[in-house]
């Protein structure tokens, strides 16, 4: 309620309206990319609220974007370009100031002379990264595969599972039916993404009586609220979910009609042990997946519609093959002994009742609690349906799942719970977000060459789906500096960032020349090993030359990779500049809205900083890469917005999808519109278009959807996306590990095991590698994300760091006494890589054997305009110094998943001790850094006019 | 009139949205600027008006964690106000509002130490005292859009665990819902009334129905051939 209209008290106005002004922009104090509308008086923020229209948060906020104005005003923003001053080391963090012109001379002399010889000599890694159909067309057309944005140290996993299987995924590619679901399980969501859609529809769960399990070894934020807290095991959600899928599969709770219908199960396996085919499709003469049809009584093209395929059964085939459906193996595999919930129960540190209960209510809720929407719809055959069917059960799952090394595989299994029960893009299920679905996986694969001044043939990354598409050379080795698409770590869709600088100073498989990081923190809280990474950046040669010879960074605080760095190109604040969250990207879409949205200035910069986005279209010019100059070799475009309002990917189809077409009328597809900016801004910075109701739904079979994806040139056909509960991709590497792949093979015999062994067609668990038991290191030790705070970025804020400063290590109560400390006790926390020293906190919501901090709190000391004595540096610490880089047992492999290489933060073992040899200091500390920013104020009596006081009338 | 807030444990999150819209919002409001010392040194502080507090909640029968946010509970006998010696400290007739005249207030703290729910802080740099003013700067503004009239705590909630309104009205949301789900004074035995009501956490749904087969599935030979079309 509002107290609306003034009573005989009334205080009147209190402020000048006439004095402030209101304009609409996009959050970026997380990347969530809520839509928030900040008044303005006198040049200085004096309100950001959410943006009630805003199909992502609908008005609310977050309490990183209401300390928006803290960031603003920070003291740690950079002011102009810095080069390193000569004669100083990096580290040490003492620059010179040098002109915009001088340092995109430079610059641009220097990746001018990289472009021409060895393109792949720049690698150009992005962080944070909100435009990366940006950043990855400039890789492409400078001809540099090695580009990749942060997924594969944040959450590839999650996204490479979701579209190997489902054609979408969770978090930004699709999220829970908030509207309809009746039961929801939140899997390992460290408080991480998405931030306020999370809590918005976790509001509309409990009003609507929905149950809400949480299955996460803390019990903080959402897990609070929960209706069942499961307080899981760290890395044993996969061996969960596969004894619910046991469960399932023996009560024959399963949704026959959706997998006979939407998934490849029916299709027949060839089963041939040994042979270069054994557990590929058996397929027709034009690569058709092949079933059996019972109302022919023949084998027949198992896409075909109206066909009656067999679910389970094994045939002979005529070229002498005994083939299975792939359900016949999914039955075979889970049903067995092995994943009984009494076997699992242990493991997971969840009794086997709760096991089998959870996974039958599930069953009750899908099968008992269907929801229909009565809407008429057009199959991709055409065929009419009078109705939607939902079954209302939904799951999210982030980080806790992702940041293991078995994650790619425990994501599919839950993929695969979900398929079983019919919940995929149904009515109260998973639902997509266009431009998802898309066909599995997407249909662009990642460029494998490279030349001299010749942009790639296609993109950097890209979707494998053979052996053939590896980006190796003749001798099997990488050719990535990260090794993503390599034996080690095929399906790397995001890139293994986390290992650029390892093998750029290793010179494995090659040394580079120039590092270029855009709003990435790899010299702190982005990187594993940090102190080791910290002595690669500053590694020289035996010449006395850096081993990484030039780095350059760019982001708009005095970060702690800001002092490892040769040039520094200070960016703008997100209040400052145009951006473009696009369609060609990573949407903002809601499930039945296609959106997109812009940032516009709102504040004009009192420093001399560019947005790192206006500076590469410079550089692009520059440069002379073919899509950014004309005939005449000259700069094409103005500037970021001429580009972004003018460049088009294919006819009719840009950056941008709203108000297109030279009117300014058309959606989606249309010629570019000079007034495109301006049409977004006065329509509050965002677009939306609304699916019609029967494009709804079952939108991988919809074909009202799938036409309309097509002609919005989403996906490629309007053919169904069959979902692929069984892998071929996955076997087809396996076949490769085995040795007998028809094509290329590995020959490392390390390659050999670890394709053998965890690229698994059907879904599976496997301990997590650094997990694995082990006496010495008894504890799993993780990191969550404060809700308050966004990872670095944010602990330099004036406001939200009162709310916390120092991370704590928390650890079971009982746990504690079992240790010998107490609350608030420092102790030494060990891990095979290294050791902290750390305080702690106890507490009872926590699973006996797991600790855990928060990320994003710890400083290397005189950054980020901390004071010498900043709780951040001195009591505050990172738990990425245990964090090994590489394997424990294997110092060639990276740290991470073998399938998709994503980092796994989460498989760190510790063990503690009290920390007798006194200090209440954090270990390690460094020597403080130079100061590159200005004056620190020493209180803050922030207003944006003179306060007005209410004052007492009686 | 009795403006006051529901605040609702249930389905607070801890996110700390509240607190900083509330920061922002009443810097440069009419209590403001609310002042911060040391923000960026070894021992930040500053004055907030609302504080989140979370804290695990042991029984013998059960355990949960809970955030709990608080502010000025606007409490109907407020000594906040009879303590006050400048008649700085003072509650409006009109609506029930406890504020305080910045222009009268010396800061000397009576006030904060006479209220038990620690909901007063004494601005650091201005060293007049801070509190909760409901934003009676938003809701009484007719130039902003009607239905933004609300504390800014509310407007920001991302679970909606926030509710405002007159408690004096029979109808309004807020005593709609603190009937329905039985509001809760804050240490009523201490006989402030406040009026502000906080909503404890229902009765979790810990079990379901389940749906079971008798006829178990004992291996893949079991399995029951079904025609179904593609």
């Amino acid at each position: 309620m509002h107290a609306g209209k003034s009573t005989p008290n009334h205080p009147g106005q209190l402020e000048d309206r006439d004095a402030q002004q209101t304009h609409f922009t996009t959050c970026y104090m997380c990347a969530c990319r809520c839509g928030i509308k900040v008044t303005v008086e006198n040049d200085r923020v004096r309100f950001i609220q959410g943006n009630p229209n805003h199909p992502v948060n609908k008005g609310v906020l977050c309490a990183k974007g209401n300390a928006g104005i803290m960031k603003q005003e920070s003291p740690a923003k950079l002011r102009h370009p810095m080069i390193r001053r000569p004669g100083t080391e990096r580290g040490a963090g003492i620059f010179d100031p040098i002109s915009w012109d001088d340092a995109l001379e430079l610059l641009t002399n220097r990746l001018r002379n990289i472009r021409a010889s060895d393109p792949k000599k720049l690698a150009f890694f992005t962080g944070r990264d909100q435009m990366q159909a940006l950043t990855g067309l400039w890789a492409t057309q400078f001809g540099t595969i090695n580009w990749a944005a942060h997924g594969g140290f944040c959450s590839v996993n999650m996204a490479a599972a979701g579209l190997y299987t489902l054609g979408h995924s969770f978090w930004e590619f699709g999220e829970p039916d908030w509207d309809h679901t009746r039961y929801f399980m939140m899997w390992g969501v460290a408080e991480d993404h998405g931030s306020n859609p999370i809590k918005i529809g976790l509001k509309k769960l409990k009003d609507r009586g929905a149950k809400f399990v949480a299955v996460n070894p803390v019990r903080t934020g959402y897990q609070a609220i929960a209706d069942e807290w499961i307080a899981i095991k760290p890395g044993t959600d996969g061996l969960f979910a596969l004894a619910m899928v046991h469960v399932l599969l023996k009560h024959r709770q399963v949704d026959n009609a959706f997998l006979v219908r939407y998934t490849n199960l029916p299709w027949l396996v060839i089963d041939d042990p040994g042979g270069s085919r054994d557990g590929l499709f058996w397929r027709g003469e034009n690569n058709e997946p092949i079933v059996w049809d019972e109302a022919s009584d023949d084998f027949a093209d198992g896409r075909l519609p109206n066909i009656q395929p067999t679910l389970v059964g094994e045939f002979d085939t005529p070229d002498g093959f005994r083939v299975r459906t792939a359900m016949s193996l999914l039955l075979e595999r889970y049903l067995d002994e092995r994943y009984a919930p009494e076997q699992v129960a242990d493991r997971c540190g969840i009794s086997a009742a709760d096991i089998e209960r959870i996974a039958l209510e599930l069953a009750h809720v899908a099968f008992e609690e269907e929801i229909i929407i009565d809407t008429e719809w057009t199959d991709w055959a055409g065929r009419r349906h009078e109705n939607f069917v939902g079954r209302p059960v939904s799951m999210h799952a982030m980080r806790g799942i992702s940041a293991h090394s078995n994650g790619f595989q425990t994501c599919r299994a839950l993929h695969l719970l979900q398929i079983l029960l019919g919940t995929i893009d149904c009515p109260g299920g998973h639902l997509a977000k266009p431009p998802y679905p898309k066909h599995i996986p997407p249909g662009i694969l990642p460029a494998g060459s490279t030349a001299p001044n010749t942009p790639l043939g296609s993109p950097p990354l890209g979707f494998p789906t053979r052996p053939e598409d590896l980006v190796i050379d003749e001798q099997g080795q990488p050719l990535r500096i990260d090794k993503a698409y390599s034996w080690e770590a095929p399906l790397a869709n995001h890139g293994l960032m986390q290992s650029v600088i390892r093998n750029a100073v290793r010179g494995d498989p090659y040394p580079i020349d120039t590092l270029m990081l855009f709003m990435a923190n790899m010299a702190w809280n982005s990187s594993m090993n940090t102190a080791e990474t910290l002595k690669m950046l500053t590694a020289k040669s035996d010449d006395g030359d850096y081993k990484i010879p030039f780095i350059v960074t760019s982001d708009a605080f005095a970060s702690e990779m800001v002092n490892y760095s040769d040039l520094v190109l200070p960016d703008t604040t997100y209040l400052e500049r145009f951006d473009t969250i696009s369609m060609l990207d990573r949407p903002i879409s809601e499930p039945h809205l296609a959106c997109d949205a812009i940032r516009a200035p709102i504040l004009k910069p009192d420093r001399d900083v560019r947005s790192w986005q206006e500076v590469i279209v410079d550089l692009a010019g520059r440069l002379e890469f073919p899509a950014f100059v004309d005939e005449q070799g000259l700069p094409k475009y103005k500037g970021y917005e001429d580009f972004i309002v003018n460049f088009e990917r294919a006819p009719g189809i840009g950056f941008l999808s709203g108000w297109r077409g030279s009117d300014g009328k058309d959606a989606l597809v249309g010629e570019p519109n000079p007034r495109q900016w301006q049409d977004y801004v006065d329509n509050e910075c965002f677009f939306e278009h609304a699916l019609t109701p029967e494009q709804r739904y079952l939108r991988h079979a919809n074909g009202d959807y799938l036409n309309f994806a097509k002609a919005s040139g989403w996906v490629g056909s309007n053919e169904q996306i069959i979902l692929e509960p069984y892998s071929e991709t996955l076997q087809r590497f396996r076949l490769a590990g085995l040795g007998v792949y028809e094509g290329p093979c590995p020959k490392d015999p390390e390659h050999q095991k670890r394709l053998a062994t965890y690229f698994d067609p059907l879904p599976e668990y496997y301990e997590p590698f650094g997990a694995q038991a082990d006496d010495e290191f008894p504890f799993n030790a993780l990191t969550q994300r404060p809700m308050f705070m966004y990872h670095s970025w944010d602990s330099q804020n004036a406001w939200l760091r009162q709310i916390q400063q120092q991370n704590y290590l928390y650890i079971n109560e009982d746990t504690a006494s079992q240790c010998g400390v107490n609350d608030l006790d420092w102790v030494w926390v060990e891990s095979r890589t290294g050791k902290v020293r750390a305080q702690i906190k106890t507490m009872r919501g926590l699973e006996a054997n797991t600790v855990w901090t928060w990320n994003a709190l710890g400083k290397q000391r005189g950054t980020w305009s901390l004071a010498e004595d900043a709780k951040e540096s001195r009591a505050g610490f990172l738990l990425n110094h245990l964090i090994s880089d590489v394997l424990v047992d294997d110092e060639d492999r990276a740290n991470g998943d073998p399938i998709t290489g994503q980092a796994a933060w989460y498989d760190l073992k510790v063990k503690i001790s009290p920390a007798a040899d006194g200090g209440e200091d954090s270990w390690p500390q460094w020597q403080s850094a130079h100061r590159t920013t200005g004056k620190v104020p020493e209180t803050i009596s922030y207003t944006t006019h003179a306060n007005k006081n209410l004052r007492r009338q009686t | 009139m009795r403006l006051g807030l529901i605040i609702d444990v249930e389905t607070c999150v801890g996110c700390h949205g509240c607190a900083t819209a509330c920061k922002q919002w009443n810097t440069s409001g009419t209590i403001g600027p609310l002042s911060d010392i040391e923000p960026y040194g070894s021992a930040p502080d500053g004055a907030w008006l609302n504080r989140i507090k979370t804290f695990e909640l042991v029984s013998e029968t059960s355990e949960q964690t809970v955030h709990f946010p608080m502010s000025c509970l606007h409490c109907e006998n407020a000594d906040c106000v009879s303590v006050c010696p400048t008649g700085a400290s003072y509650k409006r007739e009109e609506d029930g509002i406890v504020l305080v005249d910045q222009d009268r207030c010396m800061g000397c703290n009576l006030c904060a130490w006479a209220c038990p729910y620690g909901a007063r802080e004494l601005d650091p740099v201005q060293g007049t005292m801070k509190k909760c003013t409901l934003c009676v700067d938003r809701i009484y503004d007719e130039r902003l859009p009607e239905e933004e009239r609300k504390p800014a705590c509310v407007l920001t909630c991302p679970t909606n665990s926030r509710l405002f309104g007159d408690f004096d009205d029979p109808q309004s949301e807020v005593s709609q819902v603190a009937a329905a789900r039985d509001g809760q004074d804050l240490m009523p035995e201490l006989g402030y009334a406040p009026t502000n009501q906080y909503l404890a956490p229902r009765s979790n749904k810990e079990k379901l129905p389940q749906r079971r087969s008798e006829d178990l599935l004992g291996s893949i030979t079991d399995w029951i051939k079904e025609a179904i079309a593609r």
